[in-house]
């Protein structure tokens, strides 16, 4: 068996091939071989929720997920979130409402909101904070995080906060 | 306008919403080589040989690094930093271990390779002569005669032992009405900040200096230690602490991990990384973990308290990196907002052959507010008082302040309150938590089955501690405001609050004031980011440091507009005659002045530069307040706990930044709500850690949290020109005070009484089940 293979696939729009490992992670990959250093690593076991991307717009664990195993697949990272120096609804949301203190949890709560917001654009606190059973901050006791996401939500919506 | 007192957006958070942030496993260095760490698998062992040749044949494997390795001035132990004529054995751990491991994930050799895979491949490689040892597990049973020893040269596990005590408290309980008891075991897990401890350590041997990257809180001390072991001046030396990831009291220590990392990019000449993993996390980065207290109180027939006394038992694990300050703190932190007479509390602080536990968000003061809150909530059960009025009948009155508690704190000086208004403070807190209206809403609960009760704990906390923390604030002739402070942060927004301060003494805006921190190079001296101190101190020094700087300016002005100062303004980053914009400077013309110019002399009483350093030095610290309020109902078939509303009334002093506030408040009270219910570090008898990961060891999500409701009394300590005090750690002293007594209260009818945190499913069943059965 060979312990290396080059994959091809697309991250934030654009498309990436690269020979690597078979057993590095995504997101090592994301951070070392891209040096998209916006995913974070908290735990590397899955459960922290900190290295959330999307995976054809579905949350994955970077952690959890083999680089090639994203062969061929649609990535996207915190990196891909704003539009030049515009930040997002949802980033902005995160300013406003106090969502972040140190900003390690923070990548992945954005991904974890995004898909969210995507399934359900108008979510009540309660379906926000079930959300995200699986994203640990261990600083703002998610309060910002929490109002942060309905912020966002009805900002998409076209409801001024 | 001012902008300190109102909520700036943070200037942090735009860089880290797009990940630009820089944390130190963001830096990727040309040259550079990756770590693993070997650690002991045994709680307590002999070490002998060390057989590292699989792992060296291993290709892409650069070094093996174990204690004989090491430089001989690295082949030593961390020096204690903290001596205290207390500590009986004054023993710190070796950076790596020399020929014993006394808990299960020691560091033994780092293993340097291309990438961390590999040398994870080859730190499995590594064959290491053990001879495990008998281990101190549980900290009660390791004060048993006979009991194994956490140190094989030793003939017990005492550590240190030390009373803190005033007045005559014997007496005190001979005429006393009333007097209750109780034991209580409490255990506070780690920081467990999400990013974990990281390193890089680069040494250039051009210039012989050492860089070394890390997340710590104290960039300076760990410098000063990396000097004081290896003899290299401090001028050799920087330690810069990029953005961070959390930290909570665990990235305060000088680790040997930061030894060991530096000494491989010395001895390799490349530059290597080391970045931690959640279980070598929950093995070795230090914890607080276990006490007991024995404790009795004596009141008066109207409930006024006449005095505790009582003992600690402390678990400090196998060494002792920060002395025996958590449990001094939590000794003097005892008589809380209190009119407490009497006092005697006799601490012993013990060995266990588990990593050693320093102080983790709270540093001690949750363990005494339990203790103190529980010992209040049991007197109000037996004289069938309302458990606010108890308080209230006790409460340090404000027109007292300053008061002298009658304590002496740990750097000789008396434990004095410097401000507040502990009833005040309880009422706003009552008062938003609809106290009086719950009897009614908790009657019409239980006819429906439901069991919810309402608890109230009240805390005071010192902070702001000294010696000093320092700031620079300069104009450069481009006319850039730059403040530096040597403190780093985790999280806390220190650049929106300095910015804050630095832009009402120069009259710019907060997005107009650069802030660095962090970096030993910019400060010759610095203490760190714990306690709660870096806005009492750093703000402040930046305050005096900008107004020291708004003075030259004046000066300057002056002179150049042939005005007096007294008729200038500062706007805009210019300086002109009141009225008359355009009569005047731009604070880069000013700096071009106090910068000098060749071959002239000064101006006439003009230092050079337009920069200023100061380093505050507080007279003694100063004491926040706060008091919260919880309602919880307690699932009497699953044992589970909700918590339906959550109060605080909070009390830092003047508030430089309200939304900042509230966050570090939200986000204590959600750590003390996870020491309350979930987290608990647990080991096995011989002292084998049993949860090393997220699955085993729960952290408080956001699912099971409620929303923090917030209200805040601002009582100005006159110890500081801003008037203000440490907001970290207020939310999480009282939490598990309060759900405590909430869960007493909600399972009255059943008398249940916690006498445990973390208060887990499995015990509060057992305790219902108990008292059924009575
Ligand atoms: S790092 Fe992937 S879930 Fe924690
Ligand atoms: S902001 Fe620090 S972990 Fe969430």
């Amino acid at each position: 068996m060979t312990d290396r293979m080059t994959i091809s696939l697309t991250v934030n729009g654009d498309a990436v091939s690269r020979e690597v490992s078979v057993r590095m992670t995504l997101a090592d990959f994301l951070r070392h071989e891209l040096g998209l250093t916006g995913t974070h690593l908290g735990c590397e076991h899955g459960v922290c929720g900190a290295c959330t991307i999307l995976m054809n717009g579905r949350t994955a664990r970077s952690c959890l997920t083999l680089a090639v195993q994203a062969d061929g697949q649609s990535i996207d990272t915190v990196e891909g979130m704003a539009d030049g120096d515009d930040l997002s609804p949802l980033q902005q949301a995160f300013i406003d409402q106090h969502g972040l203190q140190c900003g390690f949890c923070t990548p992945g709560m954005l991904a974890t909101i995004t898909e969210l917001l995507n399934t359900n654009p108008d979510p009540t606190e309660h379906e926000v904070r079930e959300w995200l059973s699986g994203n640990a901050c261990r600083c703002t006791g998610y309060q910002g995080i929490v109002d942060a996401a309905l912020a966002a939500a009805k900002t998409l919506q076209g409801k001024v906060p | 306008m001012s902008w300190v007192g109102s909520a700036v957006k943070r200037v942090e958070d735009p860089a880290l919403l797009q990940g630009k942030g820089q944390f130190v496993d963001d830096i990727h260095l040309p040259n550079m080589v990756e770590a693993a760490i070997l650690r002991s698998p045994y709680a307590h062992a002999k070490v002998g040989a060390i057989d590292a040749s699989e792992a060296l044949a291993l290709p892409g494997v650069h070094a093996v690094i174990a204690h004989a390795d090491l430089p001989t001035e690295l082949q030593a132990q961390i020096p204690l930093l903290v001596p205290n004529p207390a500590i009986h054995y004054p023993v710190m751990q070796y950076v790596l271990a020399k020929d014993a491991v006394r808990f299960a994930g020691e560091a033994i050799a780092v293993v340097v390779a291309d990438d961390r895979y590999i040398a994870e491949d080859a730190a499995e490689r590594i064959i290491v002569d053990f001879d495990p040892l008998p281990a101190a597990g549980d900290f009660r049973a390791a004060l048993e005669p006979g009991a194994p020893t956490a140190h094989a040269e030793r003939d017990d596990n005492v550590a240190a032992a030390f009373s803190q005590a005033y007045g005559d408290v014997d007496a005190a309980f001979a005429n006393a009405a009333h007097v209750f008891r109780e034991e209580l075991f409490q255990h506070r897990g780690a920081g467990h900040p999400i990013e974990c401890r990281t390193m890089l350590a680069a040494h250039d041997p051009v210039t012989d200096t050492l860089t070394i990257w890390a997340n710590t809180q104290a960039p300076h001390r760990l410098r000063d230690v990396y000097c004081r072991m290896t003899g290299a001046a401090d001028n050799q030396v920087r330690v810069i602490s990029p953005d961070t990831g959390g930290g909570f009291g665990s990235k305060v220590q000088a680790y040997p991990e930061h030894m060991a990392i530096a000494a491989a990019a010395t001895q390799l000449g490349r530059p290597v990384k080391y970045i931690e993993d959640r279980r070598e996390h929950f093995l070795a980065t230090h914890q607080e973990r276990d006490q007991l207290w024995d404790l009795e109180i004596a009141v008066d027939a109207d409930a006024k308290i006449l005095g505790v006394r009582g003992k600690l038992l402390h678990d400090s694990g196998a060494y002792l990196p920060w002395g025996i300050i958590t449990p001094f703190i939590s000794a003097s932190t005892t008589p809380g907002p209190y009119v407490l007479p009497t006092y005697k509390l006799d601490v012993t602080c013990i060995f266990t052959n588990k990593v050693a536990t320093t102080p983790v968000r709270g540093a001690g003061r949750p363990q005494a507010t339990f203790a103190m809150e529980r010992l209040m909530d049991r007197v109000a059960r037996e004289l069938d008082l309302d458990p606010a009025e108890v308080r209230r009948r006790n409460y340090v009155p404000a027109a007292a302040m300053p008061y002298a508690v009658g304590l002496t704190f740990r750097d000789g000086s008396p434990v004095v309150y410097d401000s507040g208004d502990y009833p005040a403070c309880q009422a706003k807190a009552l008062d938003l938590a609809d106290y009086d209206t719950f009897r009614a809403k908790q009657e019409a609960a239980r006819s429906e089955g439901r069991y919810i009760g309402i608890g109230v704990a009240s805390y005071v906390e010192g902070t702001g501690l000294g010696p000093f923390e320092g700031a620079t604030v300069k104009v450069t002739p481009g006319g850039h405001v730059i403040a530096q402070i040597g403190a780093s942060a985790q999280g806390q927004g220190h650049r929106t609050m300095l910015a804050q301060i630095v832009a009402d003494r120069l009259g710019v805006t907060p997005e107009d004031v650069t802030v660095t921190g962090g970096n030993s190079a910019d400060l010759a001296h610095g203490i760190g980011t714990f306690a709660s101190r870096v806005t009492a101190n750093a703000g402040s020094s930046a305050h005096v440091a900008a107004s020291n700087v708004r003075e030259k300016i004046l000066k300057i002005a002056a002179n150049l507009l042939e005005a007096s100062e007294e008729d200038l303004d500062l706007e805009g980053g210019r300086v002109f005659v009141k009225g008359v914009p355009e009569m005047g400077k731009s604070f880069g013309e000013i700096a071009v002045v106090a910068n000098g110019m060749p071959g002239f002399s000064m101006p006439d009483g003009i230092s050079v530069g337009l920069d200023d350093t100061t380093y505050f030095k507080p007279e003694r610290s100063t004491y926040a307040n706060g008091c919260h309020v919880a309602e919880v109902e307690v699932d009497i078939e699953t044992g589970n706990v909700a918590i339906l509303r959550y109060v605080t009334a909070h009390d830092c002093g003047t508030i430089i930044n309200p939304m900042m506030v509230e966050g570090q408040v939200a986000g204590g009270v959600v750590h003390g709500i996870g020491n309350a219910l979930f987290e608990w570090m647990r080991y096995d008898e011989g002292a084998q850690p049993t949860t090393v990961n997220f699955g085993e060891y729960l952290l408080p999500m956001a699912t099971e949290m409620p929303t923090i409701e917030q209200t805040h009394i601002e009582s100005p300590t006159p110890l500081n020109p801003l008037g203000v005090k440490g907001a970290g750690e207020g939310g999480t002293i009282p939490a598990a005070a309060v759900i405590a007594s909430a869960i007493d209260d909600a399972l009255r009818p059943f008398g249940v009484k916690i006498t445990q945190v973390p208060v887990t499913p499995e015990y509060l069943l057992d305790l219902i089940a108990q008292r059924r059965n009575d």
